[in-house]
């Protein structure tokens, strides 16, 4: 093990950018895939119907108990993706061909590049300090996060535009406007957490590490609500998820901003948005649902030490860190369900009230809510005078 | 006659979205695990009510003799036209004698027929029905025309309380022609 690490801290940086990259690209890629087919699963039952379950690989038709894999629609994935491989790529005549080619690849930079600013773990050194699993620890954590991925609408306008026809022109605009709108309460949705993380005194620090850090006690979910749900909200938005699917906006757009894309260029713009919605997500649960503790008031270096009574193999550095990316996944994983489950519950809102929405209810509400927190943090944190 | 939905204004949860959301969510939940109310299609196949006009067919009396005297009523009264009858004897069958007539070839054209079943009502001799078959498919043209032998393949056998053939029978050999 320690020969592996050795080995990995003897490589060029250079390298282990390009590896780290390949990783992010080797883990989003098929993390996107296997979430458009659970998404179509989760879909299929709730409207009552089983969803696909038909694709089977011949030469893999004998292993018994396939046909429970198969009934799950896990080869339909893989046909799925193979697809989108292969098939023809048709590029309509009447498309500006260099931004038409040049928006995809906009969308997955920031899909990609966010990932690596996101903590997704931490184990415990030999000094039992927590330190986080990331690929690229910022001190500016959080803003990297907001800049980088609201340059995701670049793609949305591109697309839109570059595609020279009425329906993806429509969707980009409606896109653009959306996600400036929504930006603005999701980016002073989070700033109470900050306020607090902030304490006088203390080093000034945006990192989700730390904000993590701050929450061994008390979630910030449970005392700052509002907080959370004007988040949560914005978060459904930024993703064009519905019901705020004003980018695509089935119904009235044909398919909105990628209507005239087809195969894998169609495919990079949903493998974009899915990493949205796991970033989101985990942005989420890093800010308000404790990242990777377990429980409020039980953090994850408690449990590591409860489990290190039983054996110390359990407080080896990979078991914490499987523990914690375990812990933290799984709540990610749920809030990727429940953008799901929100998607068949609540129907599309027409564009005047996301606008609505946004900019008179949602915004104030942001506004009013970092006041308050404002004024209470500073009455709690009060330096000792 | 015209009259006004009154609608009633909004209470204070509904306008705050969320516990409606909420109530909306556990019903989809709910959904999520309740059992799927389709079909898988060639696995299951549904079940067919009494009445459904299927593919016409051909049907035999419970003796195996076919039934059709080849009239042309279906033929003549068919909407598109979809029926062709060639009559013909069938004095060649010493098991079948006492019958008038009987069809040479009878072809139902799948790709005209409207499933309208007016064949099967304006048949006196019932001997034409449509029955339970739904899915009627061929990669040709000449593969959607019905045959003879294929109508009756299709048609089986039905329950027959009348017997005609048998009385005919009989009748004659009391010496009377009805």
């Amino acid at each position: 093990m320690n020969a592996v690490i050795e080995l990995w801290s003897g490589l060029h940086p250079l390298l282990q950018a390009v590896i780290k990259g390949l990783a992010v690209i080797g883990v989003m890629f098929p993390f996107g895939g296997a979430c458009s087919l659970v998404e179509r699963k989760v879909s299929a039952w709730m409207q009552g119907r089983p969803g696909p379950n038909r694709a089977l690989p011949f030469w893999v038709a004998w292993v018994p108990g396939i046909g429970f894999v198969q009934r799950l629609g896990v080869f339909h994935l893989m046909a799925d993706g193979g697809k989108m491989f292969f098939k023809e790529d048709p590029v309509p005549g009447h498309v500006n061909k260099f931004y038409f080619y040049l928006a995809p690849v906009v969308g997955m930079i920031p899909a990609l590049t966010t990932v690596t600013v996101v903590p997704f773990g931490a184990y415990l050194n030999e000094a039992g300090k927590l330190v986080p699993l990331v690929l690229a620890n910022l001190d500016v954590g959080i803003l990297a996060v907001f800049a980088v991925s609201s340059l995701g609408v670049y793609s949305l306008i591109l697309a839109g535009w570059a595609s020279n026809s009425k329906y993806p022109f429509l969707g980009g605009i409606r896109a653009s406007a959306q996600l400036i709108s929504y930006e603005l309460s999701m980016t002073l949705s989070v700033l109470p957490v900050f306020l607090w993380v902030n304490a006088p005194g203390g080093n000034g620090t945006l990192s989700l590490f730390d904000v993590v850090s701050a929450q061994n006690g008390a979630w910030f979910g449970l005392w700052m609500p509002l907080s959370a749900v004007v988040f949560l909200v914005s978060l459904f938005a930024e993703t064009n998820r519905l019901p705020f699917d004003m980018a695509e906006g089935e119904a009235d757009l044909v398919g909105g901003f990628h209507t005239e894309y087809g195969s894998m260029k169609w495919g990079l713009f949903f493998v974009a948005e899915y990493s949205h919605m796991l970033i989101g997500s985990g942005v989420f649960v890093l800010l308000f649902l404790g990242g990777w503790n377990p429980l409020p008031w039980v953090p994850l270096s408690d449990v590591a030490a409860w489990l290190g009574q039983l054996s110390p193999v359990l407080l080896h550095p990979i078991a914490v860190g499987l523990l914690s990316i375990g812990i933290f996944m799984g709540k990610a994983l749920f809030f990727i369900f429940l953008f799901m489950w929100v998607r068949w519950t609540v129907p599309r809102f027409r564009y005047d009230q996301v606008m609505k929405l946004g900019w008179q209810k949602l915004l104030p509400l942001a506004i009013a809510n970092l006041i308050f927190y404002a004024i209470l943090i500073a009455f709690l944190q009060k330096p000792v005078s | 006659m015209a009259y006004v939905v009154e609608r009633k204004p909004l209470t204070l949860p509904e306008r705050l979205y969320f516990p409606q959301i909420i109530a909306g969510l556990r019903v989809t939940l709910k959904h999520l695990f309740a059992p799927n109310v389709t079909m898988e299609y060639p696995e299951q196949r549904p079940a067919i009510p009494t009445g459904y006009r299927g593919v016409p067919t051909l049907v035999k009396d419970p003796n195996g003799r076919e039934k059709c005297v080849s009239c042309q009523l279906c033929e003549f009264v068919c909407p598109p036209k979809a029926i062709r009858i060639t009559p013909g004897s069938v004095e060649d069958q010493p098991d079948r004698v006492h019958v008038e007539k009987g069809p040479q070839a009878f072809d139902i054209d799948m790709l005209r027929c409207i499933y309208c079943g007016l064949c099967q009502e304006v048949c006196p001799e019932e001997a034409i029905f449509l029955q339970n078959q739904y899915s009627m498919t061929g990669y040709t043209r000449a593969e959607m025309v019905n045959d003879k032998a294929k109508l009756y393949e299709l048609g089986g056998t039905l329950p027959d309380q009348h017997f005609k053939w048998d009385k005919k029978k009989a009748a004659a050999e009391h010496g009377n022609a009805h």
